[in-house]
């Protein structure tokens, strides 16, 4: 079952958004009331740590469990626009307290409503298809 | 011990623990980003007939949805098995900071007058609800990434325009707190 790591990997996320509270509407607000630490600790701390850990693997080479080296993909370099296009994510992410990830995890959770963010969420998806190529990239 | 899972997790399990699931998807030769997702989703439900964009090979991004699978399930196993029944502590600021918006703290993960039935049946929340997804999935494929994206992946990878981002997740969720959030609550 090669899928079965994926999945079990999406089970440790999902317990630890709910567990830390990541997924709640509310301390999305507290954040950016810039009222508690704790959403700044939890990214601080995955950011400082995963910043570690990408650069020992790219010291010391190391494989992916194929034997295939770990290729890191460079975003985009056309950078001022990401201004803008993260603060229409923004604008979502606090009205909705949810980033993609935790959407999910709430509807597993048992906020169904999460459900209509979702439906949201890739009708936005699907307007950006249509109209990206219009749109200044 | 089922009693000390169940407290709250603190913030620095969380960050490492996310910053080792970002490695193990490295390890299996992926990429930590959810939003990808929701062009997957939309592709499978035929979206690349009519718009190039969603015109690709999804087989290859099917490792992404099993990972979403699991956080559903990973919410569900908390719900059932592991929450705490004590409420969220919340900073008192923000709590009195949302009762001036006329949202009460109830305690739960989220506000019960956001994500409950009555609000999601009205009108009025459906559409705010709908419109707050939108403009995320907007957003993120705009920006090439969302939070696990751009925040995780990106700022670990030492990337400017991951950093961009960020910026401007915050400037979007400032606005939303301080200007849009009194006109629409």
């Amino acid at each position: 079952m090669k899928g079965l790591k994926f999945i079990l990997t999406g089970i440790l996320f999902g317990v630890v958004m709910a567990k830390s509270e990541a997924v709640s509407w509310y301390r999305i607000q507290e954040m950016f009331r810039f009222q508690s630490f704790q959403m700044y600790g939890i990214i601080g701390t995955a950011v400082v740590l995963g910043t570690i850990f990408v650069f020992l693997i790219k010291k010391f080479k190391i494989n992916d469990f194929s034997g295939e080296p770990i290729e890191f993909k460079d975003k985009d370099k056309n950078w001022p626009r990401y201004l803008l296009d993260g603060s229409i994510f923004g604008l979502g992410w606090a009205l909705t307290g949810a980033c993609p990830g935790p959407m999910f995890v709430n509807l597993g959770y048992g906020y169904w409503p999460m459900l209509i963010v979702i439906l949201g969420a890739l009708g936005g998806t699907y307007l950006y298809g249509i109209v990206r190529t219009w749109l200044p990239h | 011990m089922l009693e000390f899972i169940r407290q709250p997790w603190p913030w620095y399990i969380s960050g490492f623990a996310i910053s080792l699931i970002m490695v193990m998807l490295l390890y299996f030769g992926k990429s930590f980003g959810f939003s990808s997702n929701l062009r997957t989703i939309c592709s499978i439900s035929g979206a690349g007939s009519r718009v190039k964009f969603f015109d690709f090979d999804w087989h290859k991004e099917i490792w992404n949805l099993l990972f979403l699978v699991g956080s559903i399930i990973g919410g569900y196993i908390v719900s059932q098995w592991l929450s705490s029944p004590d409420p969220i502590q919340l900073s008192a600021s923000t709590i009195n900071d949302l009762k001036g918006l006329g949202i009460h703290f109830d305690g739960g993960l989220n506000p019960s007058q956001l994500f409950g039935k009555d609000f999601a049946t009205s009108p009025k929340g459906f559409l705010v609800l709908l419109t707050g997804g939108a403009l995320v999935g907007f957003g993120s494929r705009y920006a090439g990434g969302c939070t696990s994206g751009h925040a995780i992946s990106g700022l670990s990878n030492l990337q400017i325009p991951s950093f961009i981002a960020v910026t401007g997740f915050f400037i979007g969720g400032l606005a939303m707190t301080y200007l849009f959030f009194p006109l629409i609550f």
